[in-house]
């Protein structure tokens, strides 16, 4: 029984460290083909990126909208209403910075990029991969590195960011309104200041790195998970799933990175 | 990159060990082989004999287990990146059972794809070539479908219109009329045949074809060269004016 779990956590360990390895050495090669072939099949390849883009940013604005207003209007809107409670309206913009820019408006737009496009990807890709695509893109003499990880890679690491900043924008924005409508007496200019106040220098550095960091994560393991290995079509969905499950975890494990870098500060 | 000999073989196999794509392990063993430019070559073997890894591995796509696999006088193995690339636009594969068509993309762009990236230039540009090839393959009025819209004999032209847009100058082809219906089987052979023979689409030279069969009764033909593959064993049969059998 004892050898039994041992050797269950020994393959599972095993695994990791081996998943570990795939994937720092998938996203190490895409960077390189990212930049010696940046001005190679331009033609080909902008469109591609374009598409990415718009795929996981433009399309989901609306999703993210929506969610940000929801979340505004139940969350913020709020802890606003309870801070005016306790006559505690001066620390508005540093609860508002901490829960929305630093918390919420990343982790939330990456799991909504994820569940939209990230999960897509791990279907097109081991359904191509399964029915032999990458081979043919070989044969064609065409790098399917750049053709189908390039494009995605950089389609969800620039939208996670887009769709944070605009998350956010409506999250504050939105928030404000329910405060405004509850009657709470905090003026526009002076919950701005305030925001202005809580907000540092790093805070738009780190939430650039940490969504761009996000947006490699799915990106990455999408990629790994449906191309790395020999898939079969009914391997596909067991990829995808197990796509899902290691983005959110990591996602998670990321954002815990990012609160002991914040603490620091 | 180095000069080839353009005269020499197109290919040559020197005791190559070929591995197989879903166990590693090796699937034919010790072939010896050299296709000379414009030859017509028919490999044979039953489903499962690994005439799709051998027809890979001779095509640079992937490497053998083994041996020394040579394609226009240079091992692949050997080659930089650049080189490589540059090999694989002289080089065709058309894959069986409907060609790998890109799923998305329609006709026109899975002919396309190949050219504007080695071009860099968009579809409008190679729209003159593409036509040409879609023409002589059959594909014109289906240009603008997609994969889902067509049925697998027209998929599989679509894997053969894709490899002849670079106008390679050797054409692998696995299976490539299997499970076709009559009429499909008999373009298919007229068609290899003329381009075997410098004819449209060869880019006005001899197309060296190299087909893989579970049947060489369709292709028999003159000036054909037959090997086989049976029990893992690599068996060339050469020049034949008889019926080679595969069983």
């Amino acid at each position: 029984m004892y050898h039994a779990y041992s050797n269950y956590a020994g393959g599972k360990l095993m695994g990791l460290i081996q998943d570990f390895h795939g994937l720092g050495a998938l996203l190490l090669i895409t960077l390189g083909v990212a930049v010696t072939k940046s001005h190679t099949a331009t033609a080909v390849m902008s469109p591609l990126i374009r598409r990415q883009v718009n795929r996981a940013g433009f399309r989901l604005l609306p999703m993210a909208a929506f969610l940000a207003v929801a979340l505004g209007m139940v969350v913020i809107g709020q802890t606003v209403l309870i801070l005016n409670r306790f006559g505690a309206q001066s620390y508005v913009g540093t609860v508002m910075v901490t829960v929305v820019v630093r918390e919420l408006g990343p982790v939330l737009s990456a799991l909504l990029v994820l569940a939209r496009v990230g999960a897509a990807n791990v279907i097109e890709l081991g359904t191509a991969r399964a029915l032999g695509e990458v081979e043919a893109l070989e044969a064609l003499g065409i790098d399917p590195i750049q053709y189908l990880v390039v494009p995605r890679f950089i389609g969800i690491a620039a939208s996670i960011f887009a769709l944070t900043v605009y998350f956010i924008l409506f999250a504050l924005l939105s928030g404000y309104l329910f405060a405004f409508l509850e009657g709470v007496p905090l003026r526009p200019g002076e919950y701005f200041r305030q925001l202005a106040d809580a907000l540092i220098w790093q805070d738009f550095a780190l939430l650039a790195l940490k969504t761009i960091c996000f947006g490699t994560l799915i990106a990455m393991v999408a990629c790994y998970e449906g191309l790395a290995r020999p898939l079969r079509l009914e391997d596909v969905s067991r990829a995808t799933t197990s796509a899902v499950g290691k983005c959110v975890v990591g996602v998670v494990l990321l954002d815990a990175v990012f609160i002991v870098v914040y603490l620091v500060l | 990159m180095e000069k080839t000999d353009c005269n020499g073989p197109v290919l040559e196999a020197v005791s190559v060990d070929v591995f197989s794509t879903w166990n590693n392990h090796i699937q034919i063993a010790g072939v010896d082989w050299k296709v000379l430019p414009g030859e017509f070559w028919l490999i044979g073997g039953s489903n499962g004999s690994g005439k799709t890894d051998l027809l890979m591995t001779a095509a640079g796509l992937r490497r053998p287990a083994a041996g020394s696999m040579r394609i226009f006088g240079r091992e692949p193995a050997r080659m930089s990146e650049t080189e490589l690339l540059q090999q694989r636009t002289r080089i065709g594969f058309v894959f069986k059972g409907g060609g790998r068509m890109f799923n998305e993309l329609t006709v026109a762009e899975n002919v396309s794809l190949a050219l504007c990236y080695h071009r860099n230039c968009p579809v409008e540009q190679a729209w003159d070539e593409v036509r040409a090839v879609l023409e002589i393959t059959g594909l014109a009025p289906l240009a603008g479908e997609t994969a889902q819209q067509l049925g697998e004999d027209w998929q599989q032209r679509v894997g053969l219109a894709r490899a002849l847009a670079l106008k390679p100058e050797v054409l692998f082809l696995d299976e490539p009329a299997a499970g076709l219906e009559a009429s499909h089987c008999q373009w298919w052979r007229d068609f290899l045949e003329q381009l075997s023979a410098g004819g449209p689409g060869s880019g006005g030279r001899k197309v060296t074809v190299i087909a893989a069969t579970n049947d060489f009764a369709p292709w028999l033909g003159e000036s054909r060269r037959y090997a086989l593959i049976k029990d893992g064993r690599w068996q060339l049969l050469g020049e034949q004016s008889g019926q080679p059998r595969i069983n």
